[in-house]
């Protein structure tokens, strides 16, 4: 099997500077981190990989993306492919599925594409499922675990607005994992960051992929920013210190007093 | 573009019922629809679709789209992805609006994809400006907004955050005009099937992102038992019961009330923090709430930073005070 898992690089915390009149985020000098729900899916690609699977990882980005990728396969990925060029800058969400689309065709004879749920950044949750339309094969969101693979089918536990749901699907398809509480991010010993070094890493450029190049990048892109800003600030709340009974007096009257409750 | 026309909500059904964020939904888009030449329409998809278009007719809707089969009883995404597409490619609305829950999450940037336009998630904002929808949804841990627009592509589609939109309140009673829509998709050819559908609360629990009030407890509540504290506060509020990503770890509460990154993102009115310290993860999932009351016995505590107003203390010991003043409180009524 063929196992591609898709991940994104982000700052590693929100609090992010910005160019209001260019409506866009400072990124320079930010320290980045895979965006958690991307390692998650590939930690769960490793856990169904079986003798003769090949695990992909790919990412758009720039060079420092790299770093992300190595990262990946550190972890247990075979191969890194990194999309890097120009023509994707200022990629929304339908440009960006498109470009993966584009290397993932290229790549060819996949069986499972995996997407993070969400990234930490700006949180789309639309890369899945936009991939999955454009690949026309089915996807399933939502994804904590994936049971198990055999003979062509896959069954998968999705949570669901009151539990869970199990799913069978036919491959190829799309999964969008999101990880359940107790999963604990593994972080890959010196040996096997060193071993990384050694595994297949490439660039792709625009010209390296199929599809079509109008698809890609701003020109691609279907939505627009028109603004980008700070949210208007919350008011300095009241805390209260006073012991136990006091402090629970004091709360009910405000919470009276501002017709809160 | 101009043979796009009106606005459509997609009606959520939960456990034989309308999910109470299509009502406002609903409100929303009679609110656009005043600001445009669009109509407002709804998409009912489901086993028994037609039971709910009574309710609807109160709702100055003007047209229902209703597709009824047996086999549209369990969301799946395949069915609905093939039911829109077509309604939208015959009917071709200018507007869609989906619920921010699971399945609108899963569902509209399919749409969205494969008709080749716009899709904004989790919007928190919607407004018309130039014939556009300009859409706003916070990004980066709820730190920045951003405005956006689909100028160019019909139909704008967008998730809207449950309880952030004001809800319709019904009104005088009219007859929608029903369209019956078919399901044309050889159900043989379905390459997914839900074989199996687990509870982890019990059924008539409204979905956390719809409470009204919440009540959360996170690592400093320390134990199941514990936990009762806290479910003894939301059942005297009528709050649903809340928890940060530690404690449904510890397994003291089930995931579908985790509150934050991986688990839900939820906009109560009142939101009550105890023992939850605030990390990043949590803040996301609640910082947008109307009211947030915070109970922690640390002072420099994060969660003391978004708060209107905080206690510091114990809440072994302050929230049964609490719930002892809210219960007389309360009765009073």
């Amino acid at each position: 099997m063929r196992l591609i898992v898709c991940v994104k690089q982000v700052p590693e915390s929100n609090d992010l500077k910005i160019n209001e009149n260019a409506n866009r985020v400072l990124k320079d000098g930010v320290s980045t981190i895979i965006n958690p729900f991307d390692q998650f899916v590939l930690e769960q690609a490793i856990k169904i990989k079986k003798e003769g699977d090949e695990i992909i990882a790919i990412s758009i980005g720039d060079t420092e993306t790299k770093s992300t990728l190595m990262r990946c396969l550190a972890l247990g990925a075979d191969r890194g492919i990194l999309l890097e060029d120009e023509k994707f800058q200022g990629s929304d969400t339908f440009a960006t599925s498109n470009i993966l689309a584009a290397a993932i065709k290229k790549i060819g004879d996949y069986n499972i594409i995996f997407c993070g749920n969400s990234s930490f950044d700006t949180g789309t949750g639309q890369i899945g499922p936009e991939l999955a339309a454009i690949l026309d094969i089915p996807q399933v969101t939502f994804v904590e675990s994936v049971e198990n693979v055999e003979n062509g089918m896959v069954k998968l536990k999705a949570q669901t607005d009151d539990g869970y749901k199990i799913i069978e699907a036919q491959l190829p398809l799309v999964i969008a994992g999101i990880p359940p509480s107790s999963f604990q991010s593994s972080i890959p010993p010196l040996p096997k960051i060193l071993a990384a070094r050694k595994k297949p890493f490439e660039v792709w450029k625009a010209e390296d992929i199929e599809g079509n190049k109008s698809k890609f990048g701003s020109e691609g892109s279907l939505i627009k920013i028109i603004k980008l800003y700070k949210p208007p600030k919350r008011d300095q709340g009241i805390i209260i210190t006073d012991e136990p009974n006091t402090a629970v007096e004091k709360l009910i009257e405000l919470l009276g007093k501002d017709k809160v409750i | 573009m101009t043979d796009y026309k009106d606005i459509w909500v997609f009606v959520e059904i939960k456990n034989a019922d309308i999910r109470g964020v299509t009502f406002e939904l609903l409100g929303k888009a009679k609110e656009l629809a005043e600001k445009s030449d669009d109509k407002v329409c709804a998409v009912i998809i489901g086993k028994d679709g037609s039971r709910f278009c009574e309710a609807l007719s109160y709702y100055d809707i003007d047209k229902l789209y209703l597709c009824e089969n047996e086999t549209l009883d369990d969301y799946l995404t395949e069915t609905y992805t093939s039911l829109l597409i077509d309604l939208c490619k015959k009917y071709t609305p200018n507007i869609l609006l989906f619920p921010a829950t699971k399945i609108g999450r899963d569902l509209a940037p399919r749409i969205a994809a494969t008709l080749e336009t716009g899709l904004t998630a989790d919007c928190i904002g919607l407004k018309i400006q130039d014939g556009n929808l300009v859409q706003t949804r916070s990004v980066y841990g709820g730190n920045y907004l951003v405005d956006i627009i689909c100028p160019d592509r019909r139909p704008q589609i967008t998730s809207v955050r449950p309880n952030v939109m004001e809800k319709s309140e019904p009104t005088e009673k009219n007859q929608p005009e029903i369209i019956n829509f078919p399901l044309e998709l050889d159900l043989n050819q379905l390459k997914t099937k839900v074989i199996e559908k687990i509870k982890t609360t019990t059924s008539d629990v409204k979905p956390i992102d719809e409470a009204d009030i919440i009540v959360s407890g996170g690592r400093g509540i320390g134990s199941k038992e514990n936990f009762e504290i806290i479910e003894e506060l939301a059942e005297v509020l009528n709050a649903a019961v809340g928890a940060s990503r530690a404690s449904v770890d510890a397994g003291w509460v089930s995931k579908s009330c985790q509150v934050g990154q991986s688990g839900t993102v939820v906009c109560p009115n009142i939101y009550i923090a105890c023992g939850i310290s605030g990390t990043t993860q949590h803040l996301v999932g609640m910082k947008s709430s109307k009211i947030i009351i915070a109970i922690n016995k640390d002072p420099n505590a994060s969660i003391f930073e978004v708060c209107d107003y905080g206690i510091v203390g114990d809440f072994k010991v302050i929230v049964p005070l609490l719930t002892e003043a809210f219960r007389k409180k309360l009765s009073k009524y």
